[in-house]
């Protein structure tokens, strides 16, 4: 029986350290990956100098004197970020209005639907879309050489970051209490009017965390934006050819070497910082949010 | 009734209407528009000849097999290592876990994780996958970095469905004499396997639209692997994802490149439609 038992107890305590383990495990990997993306980018800064890397307006990392500045990137991952999100929340909101307080129950389910199927499309199929549709189009209209430039871009990734601006400003608009509606509507205003004047506003907070999650997909995504910028190290401009820090990371990664290599890793770690700072950002607006309710 | 009510004000309330349906129906035409354009493009490209041979030179054939069968090992690779762990933290977080701090750290890492984006993955996986474990570019080196990718999926649903499971199953297992180990296998885990469902076809779904993570870590080699073959280093291959951007961007293949996107879509869609069900069952239980 006591032997029983003490099997019984040392199972019981190797389960609980297994589980423990993989409970830490998103810790560690958390952790390894930022300490290899420090290891392995920061030696090409300090190679390059820091203000010459982040503010160098240059980038010819195959030129016989290279020179690596990647200013080009971060303003274009900026820029775009910011053109994506002036385009996709506005109709993602008014899309999350639609759905959260102006349908019936049939046609909000198609939209919610086209919602949920337009987060799963894979980003090389916006890429490839990108590619045979808006880059022609954007030529024709602008009357442009090339098409691939930062304005397709910013279109894609608008196109892109709709769904989580939508499913999150809709569960933002859900949590404000039912009493704002009611009062709203007992003095006098309309339907409209009081989503607009009323709900929204006291969903800002969730709305905000929908924005900041908008510019964290947004600065994130390569491939499609790979596919339809143009993949040129210019200083960003509307249309012109531009490389964001995603891309610039992918596109020379397959021939780099040497310091070349070494400074596409220290770019993956700005990037890195910046999904930091975005996640930060993010904790303390859900964190606030949190407060008021 | 609304005859009080200004013009400017009625003027203003028809504008936003108008704007908010206006967007609704952007977005459901923006999917039919999606959808209807790549299947017209892509479904006369997928033959059957497409479907089951590799591209050859030689015998001037081009195909798709080993991106699928690619994709296949790698959403296994993925899913066999990803569930234990995965499981396993919900598990700590929700039944072991008694200092609140540890559990906001986990939480915090496992938010931390979800939203690194999928190149960076790419780029940390060619760095300790392929390099640090020298297991050169190959599907295993992929799939280990989609664990990690996804892991906090498997986690939050996971936690999301232990959390339904009611206290009283609990203390009557443990009222019984059951030991905790074997209370959480034989009544809390039986009882949560929609949502470990659900988080495998979450999984599922972003392992089968991930690009960016593999590009690096499993190449774009489009050989025919066997089973055992690909979990073995070195072994490259690129899934659909991998093999449409090559299609795409570096070939200019468009006929090609949108059979492979019609089929991501169909995929995408039954996924959808997998991960609506299990939703759905979850809930009932809920309520």
């Amino acid at each position: 029986m006591s032997n029983l038992r003490k099997t019984a107890d040392a199972l019981e305590k190797a389960m609980n350290a297994v589980f423990t383990f993989c409970g830490f495990l998103a810790v560690a990997f958390v952790l390894v990956i930022t300490a290899f993306l420090v290891i392995s980018g920061v030696p090409a800064i300090g190679e390059i100098g820091i203000w010459d890397f982040l503010f160098g307006r240059v980038w010819a990392s195959t030129a016989a004197e290279p020179r690596y500045g990647i200013l080009p990137f971060i303003l274009t991952s900026v820029y775009g970020t910011a053109g994506a999100i002036v385009i996709g929340v506005p109709v993602g909101l008014m899309c999350a209005v639609y759905l959260a307080k102006m349908s019936g129950g049939k046609s909000a389910g198609i939209v919610r639907t086209a919602v949920d199927l337009l987060s799963g499309i894979p980003s090389v199929v916006y890429g490839l879309l990108g590619m045979i549709i808006i880059v022609p189009l954007v030529r024709e209209i602008f009357n442009l050489p090339d098409g691939a430039n930062l304005f397709s871009a910013i279109i894609v990734l608008a196109v892109m970051i709709l769904p989580s601006v939508i499913s999150v400003s809709e569960t933002a608009i859900k949590a404000v209490p039912k009493e704002y509606e009611e009062a709203s509507l007992a003095l006098g205003a309309t339907k409209t009017e009081t989503v607009f004047k009323v709900i929204v506003p006291a969903a800002k907070s969730g709305i905000l965390t929908a924005v900041v999650l908008g510019i964290g997909r947004a600065i994130g995504e390569a491939m499609a934006v790979m596919m339809v910028s143009g993949n040129v190290a210019n200083m960003p401009s509307l249309f012109q050819s531009v490389r964001f820090l995603t891309t610039a990371v992918a596109s020379e990664m397959s021939y780099s070497s040497g310091l070349q290599r070494q400074a596409l890793f220290s770019i993956a770690l700005v990037l890195f910082v910046f999904i930091l700072i975005i996640n930060l950002i993010l904790n303390l607006v859900v964190k606030r949010g949190g407060k008021n309710e | 009734m609304n005859s009080g009510i200004s013009k400017r004000r009625r003027v203003e309330i028809a504008v936003l209407n108008a704007l908010v349906y206006i967007c609704a129906g952007l977005v459901c035409l923006m999917l039919l528009g999606i959808i209807g354009y790549i299947l017209v493009r892509g479904v006369p490209h997928i033959t059957l000849g497409l479907l089951t041979s590799k591209p050859s030179l030689i015998n001037g054939t081009t195909g798709i097999l080993p991106n699928i069968l690619n994709t296949l090992y790698i959403i296994a690779a993925t899913l066999v290592i990803v569930l234990p762990i995965g499981v396993g933290a919900a598990v700590y977080l929700n039944e072991y876990a008694r200092n609140r701090r540890v559990v906001r750290i986990i939480e915090l890492a496992t938010e931390t994780l979800s939203g690194i984006p999928s190149i960076i993955y790419g780029l940390v996986g060619l760095l300790i996958f392929v390099q640090f474990f020298s297991l050169g570019t190959s599907l295993i080196a992929g799939a280990l970095t989609l664990v990690i990718m996804t892991l906090p999926t498997v986690i939050k649903t996971t936690q999301e469905s232990l959390k339904t499971v009611p206290n009283g199953y609990r203390e009557g297992a443990l009222g019984l004499g059951a030991g905790k180990w074997h209370m959480i296998r034989t009544t809390v885990l039986p009882s949560a396997i929609d949502g470990i469902v659900t988080g495998c076809i979450l999984s599922i779904g972003r392992i089968v639209g991930e690009s960016a993570a593999l590009l690096f870590t499993a190449g774009m080699a489009s050989e025919i692997l066997g089973i055992w073959e690909s979990v073995m280093p070195g072994k490259a291959g690129s899934t659909l994802t991998v093999a449409l951007y090559v299609y795409a961007k570096e070939r200019g293949e468009f006929d090609i490149a949108f059979s492979i996107a019609a089929i991501l879509l169909i995929l995408t869609l039954i996924i959808n439609l997998a991960a609506k069900l299990a939703a759905k069952k979850l809930r009932r239980k809920e309520s």
